[in-house]
């Protein structure tokens, strides 16, 4: 019989806080501006230039902290890790080897097997490196140094996920976690979530573990579950021809679906790791922690408990909407103004997140103000719009944060409510179809469908179709 | 005297340290290596088995800066120390 494996996956994320300024400088840690403008001695690596630790970044990682169930450690230190490459101007990257500020937390995650809880080894502050890119023309590499220092929490897994779903569902709940606290936007596309995936094989009911390898450059989740299925394969098969697996550092070609060895992973020992002597502890008060768990947001799972029972929503909505803190929001206060939750909510389920997808844009970049969808909803309400109309208004809500009625107003949109109107459309299509008219009389009830489309198409659909009717039926 | 940094060390520094020795240049920092794990070996004589570990050199802690931006551009002083630029880019030989 064929062997069974069983794949052990642990994960090293790096998430980019969202600060005004990198860790060590005052320089702007903002992206896509031109190349090294916001570069000074401290993140260029001159001699001599001391860098001073932004508080926020410290705040930022024990909220993170705190929301993953780690402990907090009172008193954490930064070390350098040595290394020689043009992106990193120091040769040295200040990180946090030995007293990293927060260890041992799970995250419970949730996958089509059931529940399952993740252990978070420790997580640590360190800085970003510079951008390399390959300059055709001169073979040559230019580096710019925008990044250099921006803030980065690194965040490493227990070996606790077994497949590309679990990894995928971790993933998840901390791009949520750090999206409901806003310490970082993680958006793996653009790099300000990045997952090193560390992965072995052993046989099932082995104990010990298998040689791992290392997997980087890895930009969406499709990559993610690709190169997790490819590397299990590739390391089965070594096994099986009784080769062995060499533990180093692979890259995710995301063009020709696979990997191939960047380098042999170095030991920590060959990072030559120690003390950063120009940055002082961090030092972390009871009190400290306490304000800190004070200003931690409603997550995800009360939220939806109170979206159930405040506003009576089914709990599929609820556990929907509070995927993104945006789009709950947009829903409270969208909610708030209309009164009518269950109307809102099938707006954000339906358009919105129809819009979203066929965009390709995440929850979080919703941008529209949450007053416009309540004043289309309260219009459709006073059936000032049709469902097709509302629809039209809500993309140019959805596109340009348009006013409803003023949209409406100038689009020609607005139903007329106007009795006289109505009455003239339905007198004119009497008049011009006597015989329907006469059949309609003689017993044939079901033309009358027929009479109020022809009233419709004369009001380009902009009136109420009830009331047509009940006109009709009056005059007839 | 046997040495204490044996050969295939030496080769492994070398690469770390992105050097490349000549023998007579290789003999010297061996040497003066040497020099420096005999003094860390006095060091170790001490007996430190009931010593608090100490974390950093300096007594205090939380020295910080507030999250505000107080650097303009440094574009035209960074690129000051360059040896090549271009394009408002430092220059280096090819890495990728
Ligand atoms: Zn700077």
């Amino acid at each position: 019989m064929a062997k069974q494996y069983e794949t052990v996956i642990g994960l090293e994320v790096h998430v980019e806080l969202s600060t005004k300024t990198k860790i060590f400088c005052g320089c702007a840690a903002t992206f896509g501006e031109e190349p090294n403008t916001h570069t000074c001695p401290v993140c260029t690596g001159m001699p001599g230039a001391l860098p001073v630790l932004n508080k926020k970044v410290v705040e930022y990682a024990m909220k993170l902290g705190i929301a993953a169930n780690c402990q907090i450690n009172r008193y954490s230190r930064f070390d350098r890790k040595n290394y020689f490459y043009p992106d990193n101007p120091q040769n040295y990257q200040i990180s946090q080897l030995y007293l990293p500020i927060c260890h041992d937390g799970w995250l419970d995650i949730e996958t089509a097997s059931g529940n399952k809880k993740i252990r978070i080894h420790e997580m640590h502050m360190e800085e970003d490196a510079g951008k390399l890119i390959h300059d055709e023309w001169e073979d040559c590499s230019l580096v710019d140094y925008n990044r250099s220092g921006v803030p980065l929490i690194e965040i490493v897994s227990e070996p606790d996920m077994r497949t590309a779903e679990e990894v995928i569902a971790y993933l998840e709940k901390l791009k949520m976690i750090c999206q409901y606290l806003g310490v970082s936007d993680c958006k793996l596309q653009e790099g300000s979530m990045r997952a090193d995936v560390n992965l072995s094989v052993r046989e099932v009911g082995s104990e010990t573990m298998g040689t791992r390898t290392e997997m980087k450059n890895l930009n969406s989740f499709k990559a993610i579950t690709h190169a997790i299925e490819g590397e299990r394969a590739r390391q089965i098969e070594l096994l099986e021809e009784g080769r062995q697996v060499i533990q180093e550092t692979r890259r995710w070609d995301d063009n020709k679906e696979s990997s191939y060895s960047m380098r042999s992973k170095e030991d920590a020992k060959d990072y030559r790791y120690f003390p950063d002597p120009d940055l002082m502890p961090v030092v972390i008060s009871e009190g400290w922690i306490e304000d800190i768990k004070k200003q931690q947001p409603e997550f995800a799972p009360e939220k939806a408990k109170r979206f159930q029972q405040e506003y009576g929503l089914p709990q599929y909505d609820a556990s929907i909407l509070t995927q993104s803190r945006r789009m709950a929001d947009i829903f409270e206060e969208t909610a708030g103004l209309c009164g009518q939750p269950k109307k809102v909510s099938n707006w954000m389920m339906g358009e919105t997140m129809r819009i979203l997808k066929e965009k390709g844009m995440d929850p979080e970049e919703l941008s529209f103000t949450p007053s416009h969808l309540a004043d289309l909803i309260l219009a459709l309400e006073r059936k000032e719009i049709n469902q097709q109309g509302a629809k039209q208004v809500f993309e140019q809500i959805m596109e340009n944060d348009v006013e409803p009625i003023s949209y409406m107003k100038e689009k020609g949109l607005m139903m007329v409510s106007d009795d006289g109107a109505i009455s003239r459309a339905v007198e004119e299509v009497m008049a011009e179809n006597p015989e329907t008219v006469e059949d309609y009389r003689g017993g044939k009830e079901k033309v009358l469908g027929f009479l109020v489309g022809q009233v419709m198409k004369k009001m380009k659909g902009k009136a109420d179709p009830g009331k047509v009717n009940a006109l009709l039926r009056e005059k007839l | 005297m046997s040495r204490k940094i044996d050969d295939a060390t030496m080769d492994n520094v070398e690469i770390l340290a992105k050097l490349a020795l000549s023998d007579e240049e290789r003999e010297r920092a061996r040497e003066e290596m040497e020099k420096i794990l005999s003094y860390v070996e006095k060091i170790n004589e001490l007996d430190t088995d009931r010593t608090e570990p100490l974390v950093h050199i300096l007594e205090s802690g939380n020295v910080f800066r507030e999250d505000e931006v107080t650097n303009g551009s440094g574009k035209e002083e960074s690129l000051a120390n360059a040896p090549r630029k271009k394009d408002g880019q430092y220059m280096v030989p090819k890495t990728v």
